[in-house]
This record gives structure tokens, sequence and C-alpha cells, in this order.
């Protein structure tokens, strides 16, 4: 088994960077969302096609950025 | 990219890692921030270690127990003499925290896979599911090298020292205190900001968009181009020590630098610590 059809792209949710990856392993799609800046993994999820895979995984980024504060620096 | 970089014989390619998979004196092992990537499908061959729970002390915060570790690399049939080859996701974060610790307690041919998990599903590599048997060692791990691992004493009395270069490998928000964790991730830290004098050169910006390393010039361009050159005493930090393990395999194997260490307390231990000075 092989990983296929690999995408990468980058979006903006609430406000943030995003960096979305799927792909298929076998029957399954992968997907994981990484903030552009620093770069952390902080969602993923699995379905049986791309789109569900993407909306899973879309959902719980959106979930967690809404928790990130952002605080004044000057 | 070469399989290569700079002579240093510890970064190598998906070529190299696809062809020695089998390698009886090569041992493959994925370390990922995703601690259920593994077995979605992994290198042919390659074993998982989990950092949360094999990288660590769980009861005191601290790297890896000796022991602990001998018990790991025991059980993954590796003995002194084995490569390990490191590989993980998020641009081999984690694969470099396993690559710092696996240094600390000695072992002597340990590299990391150019492009991580990411570059291997990207090519469209083969990949298993099944976790290899492994015919387990007795290892018996050197003392702990203290001269890469800094602690926060050392990072106090470093305050001011012009030949002394923090670097802070966290993104820029990060640095300024506008947020207190990477995006989506939990705030782990009472204050933002940075350690006063620390420079900003985030861990990303030593890697290409396909997550391999970038070459030496443009690494010693980077870092040299903040003042943080070879004839100085370097401490890296981040959050918790993995991104700073990250810059500080850059800084170390891939530049050579001879005085780096990583701070692994980083800044959920500063950005805890009553009393302690912070710059925005």
């Amino acid at each position: 088994m092989k990983s296929e059809e690999f995408q990468e792209r980058r979006d903006e949710l609430n406000g943030w960077k995003i960096n979305v990856v799927s792909y298929r392993v076998g029957d399954r799609y992968y997907c994981t969302i990484d903030n552009v800046d620093p770069g952390a993994r902080f969602a993923r999820a699995e379905g049986a096609t791309r789109e569900e895979a993407e909306a899973a995984a879309l959902e719980k980024a959106t979930r967690y950025l809404q928790q990130t504060r952002r605080f004044p620096t000057s | 990219m070469t399989d290569v970089l700079s002579g240093a014989d510890v970064l190598v390619g998906t070529d190299w890692a696809a062809q020695h998979r089998a390698d009886p004196n090569v041992r493959v092992v994925e370390v990922d921030v995703d601690t259920a990537a593994y077995d979605q499908g992994h290198v042919p061959g390659a074993i998982g270690w989990n950092w949360t729970t094999e990288l660590c002390d769980t009861l005191v915060r601290d790297i890896v127990p000796k022991a602990k570790l001998e018990k790991l690399l025991g059980a993954s049939g590796i003995t002194p003499d084995t490569t390990i080859v490191l590989y993980g996701d998020n641009n081999n974060w984690f694969a470099a925290w396993a690559f710092w610790q696996l240094k600390v307690y000695g072992h002597r041919d340990v590299r990391i896979m150019d492009g991580g998990r990411k570059k291997w599903l990207a090519e469209g590599r083969e990949l298993e599911t099944t976790k290899p048997s492994m015919k387990t060692t007795t290892y018996a791990a050197k003392e702990p090298d203290l001269s890469i691992r800094a602690f926060l004493p050392e990072v106090q009395r470093a305050l001011g020292r012009p030949n002394t270069a923090m670097v802070d490998v966290r993104s820029p928000q990060e640095f300024t205190g506008e947020i207190l964790a990477p995006p989506g991730l939990p705030e782990t830290c009472q204050r933002g900001g940075h350690i006063p004098g620390a420079k900003s050169i985030p861990w990303g910006k030593a890697c290409n968009d396909d997550g391999t390393f970038k070459s030496r010039d443009e690494l010693a361009a980077l870092y040299g181009g903040q003042g943080v050159t070879s004839d100085k005493d370097v401490i890296a930090y981040c959050r918790i020590g993995e991104r700073s393990s990250h810059t500080w395999f850059v800084l170390k194997y891939l530049l050579g630098y001879p005085n780096v260490k990583n701070y692994d307390g980083s800044w959920t231990e500063w950005g805890n610590l009553v009393g302690a000075p912070v710059e925005r």
C-alpha cells in the first residue's frame, strides 16, 4: 500500500493561516491541519472521501483555534 | 538535496531510507507529534516511538531516564552499533527531539530522514501498518552528556553575556507575547514574550517547503545574519524543547557549531517562573 493523491494547500481559518494536507491510504482519506506559523499540527481526521476527511478536520481546527487568545503587545 | 549533507553523516534522503530499511544494521524509527500517525501507515520495517510516554519521564518533568531508554532501545532491537534513522511529522520535530536525547545518552550513529513523514507520503512511497517484531537486545547507554543540554540556572547566568547567543525558535507571535501557544494548541504558560536578549529565528526558516533542510549556505546566512555564530555559546529554546531540538540539530550537526545546547525547559519553564525577566 502507498500514500496516493497527496495534496497540500494554504488556507485561512478564523484569521489564522493554516496548511491543509490530505492523502489516501487504501480506501481511507486522511487530512491533517497545521498552523502555518509555527507549523504545528493541531487537527486531523479521516473519512471515506477527501471532502469528508477535510470537513471533519476543519471542524476540529475551527474549534481549537477559537480557544487561541491574542494579547496586546504594545 | 543529497543523501548526506555537509559530510556529517546525519542526514539521509528518502531513497536511502527505502534502500536500507531491511538492512540489519539500520533501524528506522518514526516519532510523530501526532502519536496516531504511525498506525495509519509507516515506512515498511519502521518501528514507532511515542514521545508522550516513551521519550520522557512520565512522573517528573524530564527527558527519558537512562534505564528507560535502555529498555526502549533493547526492545527495539537496537545495539550501540546500530544506525538509527529517525523521521516524523511536522518536519521532523520529534524526530529531532529523539535525536537529541539519543545523543545525550551517547548513541553514536543517529540520522534523520530529510523531509520526514510528509516527504515520504508526498512521494507516494510504500507504507505498511503492521508493527515489525524485533529481536530484543540488552542496550547499555552512556552517562548523559550534559554539554548539549541547558538547565535553567545556566540560562539565567547567560542573560546579557555577549558570548552567548540565545535563540528563540518559536513563531514571531509567541516571541512577542501576542499568543501564549501555537494557534490551536493549549496555552501552557502564565506570561507571553521571550527571554531578554534572545534572537527570534523560527525553526521553520531552516526548512524548504517540502520539509527538507535548506542548504548549508542558506543556513549559515540565516543564523549568522542574526549574530548566531559558531564562536558563541548558543542556547536554543522553544515552548517544550522539541522545536529547539530541531534548531539544535541544524546548528550542531548541519553547521557544525561546537557549543550548542537545547534548553528543554523552554518557555513552559521560563514563562511560568515567578520573577523571571520577560521581554516583549
